[in-house]
């Protein structure tokens, strides 16, 4: 197995061995900056496409088509469109928390993104505390929203962001309970640790049914913290024209445009990283001669298949149901997935003391 | 004259009432006008439960009114209730509001275009002109100068948007009064809204995500039809017919033919009947697919829209190859068709059959059995049948509160009498039965076509007619079934080659009445799902 661990370790001493420690350092955090930035714009820009293509196809249509061969340059040109776009000042909005809102739904997003382990070595941000890293750091996000929705001084965007203040926060918790049931099993917070562990067998499988159980929980309730269909309340289309960023225009509106669709990557990340093994091969034990053909498969490729195929599963549900209500929508949090989720647990305590 | 009627009839004091094919006519004085509505309305031996309309005229020395019921037992049965006022300053009638739900917006109508007043509702804001518009423009000496309602060069301010709507009493010596409290949290939704399905105005109130109240504002596509037909001739006025309600052009265009043929008493071929009847079948199922996608995309299910409007687009094809038209078919003509059939439009139709059917299934298991869908529109938007006929919601919303009110089978034109189908009723009234019966309408449309298509008899296709149509003196009704329910033309014709006044009944606009009705105390993504599922189309609104 080739892990980027060579390369990147390669990287350090190289540094360390020629310039001072703090050089070497800043050195080192100014180029992981600018490659999680640039991985972030790049995957930003796949999604999109992606998701077009993908929702054109259920849809019976062709999708992009014109710019470049199957329209692969169609996010690179709306990517063009929308940073000439004239940003618009409002008359009687509270211009500054404006602004502001969407820099901190984006820098949510970003932390956030630091923290997934792409590979051994491939992994900027790895605290013993990661679960509870990832999910403070995800939960910041809702403050832009509502920040956005009030700072706007509009009825619809006020609407969108208590909405989404209301979805966010409920959801919160069927999310960090799915997750906790999982570091019950791997007894660690640290995420390369968890990774580690599913070495030989990944967690969905390892877990059993609760694992299972959480996992699914862990999809639904994933899905309804980025805002997408059948939980796109906070920006329902048909109902509050944009929810909360109706007022945004140009590049301040890119900015929530990409949180949403990077939220949804991340958020198809941490499920592929703690139930489905992150890089891990696919491992069966007993299956020798199996095991040694997965190996063969480079591991930053085992989690990006993995992720997308968490995406895709994610555009499926999308592109296929309408939206609930919001009564509905909490009512499916609190008296159904909250309750199963805290049983669960108990259920996997349960798993461990057995197997 | 049948004896029911005669019994009500002979409790109107002094009416003077004509009778002509199952029209009746009836004129009171205007002291007389209220008492007779209520004899109409409240009677034991047949209820006349449903105001179609309210006419207003203008007869140059008087105005005058036209009430247009018809019992909800038996629609054959027309009774134009009239009266007349002499009063050209300050012409006033005693309104009907709280005998029928419909009035309101109709009372709002007649003002807003002659004057008159109705004395009891306080509600006689301008409906389709701005509020500050001068003048009323269906009165005979109307002036249109532009002096005196000059067109806005510059952008104003959003008068209808920022401020809440004022009803201005003085003429009943009242003082001004806001439709909303100064407190309330009213949201404009629209003209510009993704979901109005066109420049609807709704001012709402909400408390949290309840809604309170709903305030229809009208107009943002008004066009003076009407005040245009008064120049135009007949065959022109057709091609206004199908700019109504766009989604069925063709059939609203087919009713003003029908009128028009009524008064020339013109013999139309068979063939001419027959393609008519499969072109208006074929244009509800258009209307209602788009109906049905509209409504999922209320819902948020944007897939199921484009799946419907994938069908709707083979009937656009068939469209185009017969008729020219796609949207606007053009079609029908006074005294027959445009041109004769494409020589492939039998064979396109028949494939259409089979595929429109397998389509059918696959829209039930893509959104009707869908746990979301279900959850959302079970238990909302709870229309009685007695509230459905007091507000006149005609069509397939009428008919899902159990309200037989099909004018196919009551009052069968064209072709309908030689086919068999099935008038659908549903009896909850819920929203899942508005969203169901379209479905099941598609399917009684297939129906009737697959009946027709192979027979279509051989000759003309059009009838002979004068180079200049005039019309008889005298008033020509005619009802047809649209997609939305009961399209009527009202033409008043002094035997000219103009029509001395028009009037198209709007099955739309009674919808956003429903609307009115069945959205307090649901939330707002009902309101908008709500709207899907009575599929209004506004320019028929505006007209």
């Amino acid at each position: 197995m080739f892990h980027f661990e060579v390369v990147t370790k390669w990287i350090d001493t190289f540094l360390m061995s020629n310039l001072p420690e703090w050089l070497a350092l800043t050195i080192e955090f100014v180029l992981i900056g600018i490659l999680i930035l640039s991985a972030y714009a790049v995957l930003a820009l796949i999604l999109i496409l992606a998701e077009r293509k993908i929702c054109a196809y259920f849809q019976c249509r062709l999708g992009p088509n014109r710019v470049g061969a199957w329209g692969v340059l169609q996010p690179i040109a709306d990517m063009f469109k929308i940073l000439l776009k004239e940003i618009i000042t409002l008359n009687r909005a509270d211009n500054r928390l404006f602004r502001l809102a969407s820099f901190l739904v984006i820098i949510a997003s970003l932390l956030t993104f630091g923290a997934l382990p792409f590979d051994k070595g491939l992994h900027a941000i790895d605290f013993n505390v990661g679960v509870f890293y990832l999910l403070a750091v995800s939960a910041l996000g809702v403050v832009g929203i509502v920040l956005a929705g009030w700072a706007s001084n509009s009825k619809y965007t006020m609407i969108g962001a208590m909405r989404s203040g209301a979805q966010l926060i409920s959801y919160e918790l069927s999310c960090a309970l799915s997750l906790m049931t999982i570091v019950m099993l791997s007894g660690t917070m640290q995420l390369s640790q968890i990774v580690e562990q599913q070495a030989n067998m990944w967690f969905i499988f390892k877990g059993g049914i609760p694992a299972f159980i959480a996992f699914v929980i862990y999809l639904i309730a994933g899905h309804a913290e980025t805002n997408r269909g059948p939980f796109d309340l906070p920006e329902a289309e048909s109902e509050l024209t944009a929810g909360y960023h109706t007022e945004y225009s140009g590049i301040t509106f890119g900015f929530f445009y990409l949180a949403e669709y990077l939220n949804m990557f991340i958020i198809a990340a941490i499920a592929t990283t703690m139930f489905l093994g992150a890089w891990q091969p696919l491992h069966i034990p007993g299956l020798d001669g199996f095991n040694m053909v997965m190996d063969y498969i480079p591991p930053v490729l085992w989690f990006f298949a993995k992720t997308f195929f968490c995406v895709f599963i994610a555009l499926w549900v999308r592109w296929s149901f309408p939206r609930l209500r919001i009564d509905q929508l909490l009512r499916l949090e609190w008296k159904i997935l909250m309750p199963i989720a805290l049983a669960n647990i108990v259920l996997m305590a349960l798993w461990i003391l057995v197997f | 004259m049948n004896n029911k009627l005669e019994q009500i009839f002979s409790q109107i004091p002094s009416a003077e009432i004509s009778n002509k094919e199952n029209i009746y006519t009836i004129y009171v004085s205007k002291e007389n006008l209220r008492r007779s509505a209520e004899i109409l309305r409240n009677n034991d031996i047949l209820d006349f439960d449903f105001l179609r309309d309210i006419i207003g005229m203008d007869y140059t020395d008087s105005f005058g009114v036209t009430y247009n019921l018809s019992p909800s037992d038996d629609l054959t049965i027309i009774v134009l209730l009239k009266s007349t006022t002499t009063d050209r300053e300050k012409p006033a009638f005693d309104t009907v509001i709280d005998l029928w739900e419909s009035a309101p917006f109709y009372e709002r109508e007649v003002h807003d275009f002659f004057g008159i007043r109705f004395l009891g509702n306080e509600d006689m804001r301008r409906i389709f002109l701005r509020q500050d518009w001068r003048g009323y423009p269906l009165r005979k000496d109307y002036d249109n100068s532009p002096i005196i309602n000059p067109v806005p060069k510059d952008n104003e301010n959003l008068d209808d948007m920022e401020n809440l709507p004022v009803l201005d009493l003085e003429d009943l010596g009242k003082p001004k009064k806001s439709v909303f409290d100064k407190d309330e949290y009213v949201v404009n939704f629209g003209p510009q809204h993704p979901a109005t399905h066109g420049v609807l105005h709704l001012r709402i109130s909400l408390d949290g995500e309840t809604v309170k109240k709903v305030d229809p504002n009208f107009g943002y596509i008004h066009r003076g039809i009407e005040k245009m037909c008064e120049a135009y001739t007949y065959p022109q006025i057709l091609h206004l017919a199908d700019r109504l309600d766009y989604l069925s052009g063709s059939i609203n265009r087919h009713a003003v033919c029908m009128a028009v043929e009524k008064g020339l008493e013109l013999e139309v071929p068979q063939r001419a009947q027959y393609v008519r009847t499969i072109i208006d079948e074929l244009t509800r199922i258009a209307s209602h697919l788009l109906g049905w996608g509209a409504m999922a995309l209320d819902m948020g299910a944007i897939t199921a829209f484009v799946y419907g409007m994938r069908d709707r687009e083979k009937i656009m094809d068939i469209f185009e190859q017969t008729c020219g038209g796609r949207l606007m078919a053009n079609y029908a003509v006074i005294g027959g068709l445009m041109a004769d059939i494409h020589p492939e439009f039998q064979k396109k139709v028949k494939e259409f059959i089979p595929y429109m059917r397998k389509m059918l299934k696959e829209h039930h298991i893509l959104f009707t059995g869908n746990p979301i869908a279900r959850g959302r529109m079970d238990g909302v938007g709870y229309l009685s049948r007695e509230q459905a006929i007091s507000i006149g919601a005609t069509g397939p919303v009428g008919r899902s509160s159990g309200w037989s009110c099909d004018l196919r089978k009551h009052a069968p034109y064209a072709a309908y009498d030689k086919v068999n189908f099935t008038e659908l009723l549903r009896t909850d009234g819920m929203t899942f039965d508005r969203y169901h019966i379209r479905l099941d309408e598609i399917e009684e449309s297939l129906k009737i076509i697959e009946q027709l298509i192979d027979n279509i008899p051989e000759g003309d296709y059009c009838a002979k007619t004068k180079a200049v149509i005039k019309l008889p003196e005298g008033d020509y009704i005619q009802r047809v079934e649209n997609a939305r329910g009961d399209f009527s033309v009202y033409i008043n014709s002094r035997g000219d080659k103009f029509p001395y006044r028009v009037k198209f009944r709007s099955p739309s606009m009674v919808l956003v009445n429903v609307l009115k009705h069945i959205t307090p105390g649901t939330k707002i993504s009902d309101l908008i799902m709500l709207g899907g599922s009575l599929d209004y189309v506004i320019p028929c609104i505006d007209r």
